[in-house]
């Protein structure tokens, strides 16, 4: 806003003339002609109610011209309408400044650690600590104080100490492995999990269809038996028989694979880990829901909110979860 | 200026009727209100008690219909309900028992336009009603104190018309040559909540329980805020002054400290409470000058604001010996040193540097419940007491004893409740700023939640032992209604 522009004169002058319109006010009020005396009544009555024509107490007059000479000091050193204030302030330049300072102290602690690859880190005992303290204030609150997710009973959140990944290792059809699973984590902090258009070097987020229109009631019910006999667990085996042939013959092979070991951001359906587990409902009753209604849940990006030094820590510390301190 | 009606009498018949009817629902929504305070203050205390109605209500019925009434009673759906009970149908209900007995008493006349004074009433109360509803069930605008959806909106318009037209016809037949100041109060907070009230709830209705505010972003917040901030300033604020004004040196019997000074502070705190909304909005997006001027304009509210307690407090000089004897005046004084505190606390809150220490803390639950607590509640509970009698016709209340023990429930709850909440608040500020020696942060949210349980568990028993102390007024209402009369006074007569 320019300071001569209209909204900016408008504003200014509102604001100073209220001031200066204050102390007209309480002049014009000490000065007022009532027709008596100091401490004498006013001479009004409403309803027995009679009012003294006392003086403004003193010490409250220059509590209340106080308050408005602050106001002009202030306003002459901090913005208001166009007004840019005598020291340039603004609430962005305080935040950087404060960040800045904060990295005046801080800040060889996280580049020194920024600058050693995350398996060196599980060694660092300090740095683990602080990935730690950056975990249970910005991840604990889904993943848990444990990182322990849908297995501490949290609905829908990986847990992160199996060492079982959704998104995890990245192998070619060689064998090689192309993206490693610190890597992966850290990819899955900066950019979160279907929390914006998958980025390139992700490749995309697979997400579970909802199949209750295509398959019907029925169908659905025997996948879910398939399902659960995929990692052992209770069910019906006519039910399953029939539902192998949908699995095997519809778009459930397609992606969970023949086997049904999944892939990269496709789950495991044979390891008895599960990520959507309602206690109070059964395993197949779980499944059955999941299969009506599809998955796609949401991880937010970090990067934005924590930086590339803080992502790097936290990378560490939940690596460290899942893998054997190293000697 | 004197009315066809106006009888020669030279005490005219008050309408004490629809006094009466608000001073009943006064107490009732007071007791409600908080009664949902408490519940949900416990509920923060121990979050599984979220449930606990819920699900006695899906065994008791809800299993049977398919209804899950778990939604209806959690905090989210009771928060709401709270603020709306004692806003705006404890503290509104006073407002006009209080406002229609103020300004025919001191108008002496009746209340102007009578067809519309039931009307007055029993639409409140639907106002009311139709909150206690639509809130538990989700209908929501989610602008805070203004949650209430369109239909009723638009019914709280009507009826807010109608008090003004009301209040200000029976001025203008008044009998007396000026305007008591009481109700220079009262109508600045009548004209500026009518202008709060359309200005915010500005809204386009999407289905009968569903609109979508007229503004977007940061403007949105502000208007919100400047609505916020003046329903304080204004119905909890200069609508209760109006109250003060009179009740303090009729009770007192001592004239009004100074009219001067009431002239002043009056034009001063209406002029400069529509300008402190900002202070809400303190390091948002809002932009930077908004900030400074909200946060300036806090500041020069403090001497105004002052102003209303000194012509109270002063107004008790030659007559502190009856604080001694009298509890309706204990409460009446303590109200205004609560409304002292809070109106200091207020002003330093909105200082930048202390805002980013207690924005988004308990402390700013804190002072809210000071002012709400010790100085609404005090100074209404305190009128009322004064009022019940001469309403009935009786000489006093049934018991003077059960008032000073309500007076020290009351005080003793305001001060367990405002002090957990300063503790929890600033321990919660400084624990969110801690940073460790590694540059992290020291604490993690959960861990000053934690840290916060006692303080919440002593807010709980606060608000418990000041419901107590309104259920004792309840009661001590009740037995004083139902004793025989006792005097020669006609419940209408001008006492």
């Amino acid at each position: 806003m320019e300071l001569f522009s209209f909204w900016s004169l408008w504003i200014i002058v509102i604001t100073v003339g209220l001031m200066i319109g204050l102390v007209v006010l309480v002049q014009a009020t000490r000065n007022m002609n009532t027709g008596k005396e100091d401490s004498e009544l006013m001479g009004h009555e409403f309803d027995g109610i009679e009012e003294y024509n006392n003086p403004l107490p003193k010490w409250w007059l220059w509590l209340f011209f106080g308050t408005i000479i602050f106001g002009f000091v202030y306003i002459l050193q901090y913005p208001l309408g166009g007004w840019k204030g005598i020291w340039g302030w603004t609430s962005i330049n305080q935040l950087e400044e404060e960040q800045a300072a904060h990295a005046e102290i801080y800040g060889e602690i996280f580049e020194r650690y920024a600058e050693m690859p995350v398996e060196a880190l599980l060694n660092e005992p300090q740095a683990l600590a602080m990935g730690g303290q950056i975990f249970e204030n910005n991840c604990a609150i889904c993943h848990g104080k444990n990182a322990q997710g849908a297995s501490d009973g949290l609905y829908g959140y990986p847990n992160l100490t199996d060492n079982d990944w959704l998104y995890g290792e990245v192998v070619d059809a060689n064998g090689n492995v192309t993206r490693t699973l610190p890597e992966s984590i850290k990819l899955t902090l900066i950019y979160g999990i279907r929390a914006q258009e998958a980025p390139a070097e992700i490749g995309g987020y697979p997400q579970m269809a909802a199949y209750q229109e295509q398959y019907g009631e029925i169908a659905i019910n025997q996948l879910a038996h398939y399902v659960a006999s995929l990692s052992g667990a209770e069910h019906d085996a006519e039910l399953a028989g029939l539902g192998e042939s949908i699995y095997q013959n519809g778009v459930c092979a397609a992606c969970h694979g023949k086997e049904g070991k999944g892939g990269f951001g496709i789950p495991n359906l044979t390891d008895d880990i599960w990520l959507y587990r309602e206690a109070d409902a059964t395993l197949i009753e779980n499944i059955r829901f999941t299969l009506r209604h599809g998955r796609a849940g949401v991880m937010p990006a970090w990067q934005e909110i924590l930086g590339d030094e803080k992502i790097h820590l936290l990378t560490a510390y939940v690596y460290s979860l899942s893998q054997e301190q190293q000697p | 200026m004197s009315h066809s009606n106006a009888s020669a009498l030279e005490h005219p018949t008050y309408d004490y009727d629809v006094v009466r009817k608000f001073t009943i629902a006064t107490v009732i929504w007071g007791i409600v209100g908080m009664a949902v305070g408490v519940l949900i203050a416990a509920y923060l205390t121990w979050p599984e008690l979220n449930m606990v109605l819920g699900n006695a209500m899906n065994a008791f019925i809800g299993d049977s219909i398919g209804v899950d009434f778990r939604q209806f009673f959690h905090f989210g759906r009771l928060r709401p309900l709270h603020t709306n009970a004692v806003i705006f149908a404890f503290g509104g209900s006073a407002l006009m028992a209080t406002s229609f007995y103020v300004v025919q008493r001191t108008s002496q006349v009746r209340l102007a336009f009578a067809p519309l004074v039931p009307f007055v009433f029993w639409g409140w109360q639907l106002v009311i009603l139709s909150a206690v509803i639509t809130l538990p069930m989700g209908w929501t605008s989610s602008k805070e104190y203004a949650e209430l959806e369109w239909p009723i909106d638009i019914l709280i318009t009507f009826v807010w018309v109608a008090y003004i037209a009301v209040f200000v016809g029976t001025i203008r037949r008044r009998k007396t040559k000026h305007i008591y100041v009481g109700n220079w109060f009262y109508l600045a907070f009548m004209i500026v909540i009518a202008i709060l009230h359309l200005v915010n709830n500005a809204e386009i209705p999407v289905t009968i329980g569903k609109s979508y505010s007229a503004y977007a972003g940061t403007v949105d917040a502000m208007v919100q805020w400047w609505y916020g901030h003046n329903a304080v300033g204004f119905l909890l604020t200069a609508g209760f002054l109006g109250m003060m004004y009179y009740f303090v040196p009729k009770q007192a019997e001592r004239p009004i400290y100074s009219y001067r000074l009431s002239i002043v502070h009056f034009w001063a705190l209406i002029s400069v409470y529509m300008w402190a909304g900002g202070h809400h909005l303190h390091y948002s997006t809002l932009p930077d000058w908004a900030q400074n001027a909200g946060m300036v304009m806090s500041l020069i509210l403090l001497a105004p604001s002052w102003g209303g307690m000194i012509n109270g407090m002063m107004t008790l000089s030659g007559a502190w010996h009856k604080l001694r004897t009298d509890p309706i005046l204990r409460f009446l004084v303590v109200s205004l040193s609560f409304y002292g505190m809070s109106t200091f606390e207020g002003p330093m809150m909105s200082i930048k540097t202390v805002n980013a220490l207690s924005h988004n803390t308990d402390w700013t639950i804190g002072h809210v419940h000071s002012g709400a607590l010790g100085w609404v509640a005090m100074i209404t509970i305190g009128s009322l007491y004064h009022m019940i009698p001469r309403l009935w016709g009786r000489e006093a209340m049934w018991s003077t004893k059960l008032i000073n023990v309500h007076f020290w429930l009351a005080t003793v709850g305001t001060v367990f409740y405002i002090v957990a909440m300063w503790v929890n608040g600033i321990m919660q500020g400084l624990m969110w700023r801690a940073v460790s020696a590694d540059g992290t942060l020291a604490y993690s949210f959960v861990q000053a939640v934690d840290r916060s349980f006692f303080g919440y568990a002593l807010r709980t028993l606060g608000g418990a032992i000041f419901l107590v102390g309104m259920g004792l007024m309840a009661y001590n209402f009740w037995r004083t209604v139902k004793e025989p009369v006792t005097s020669e006074a006609s419940a209408n007569a001008a006492a």
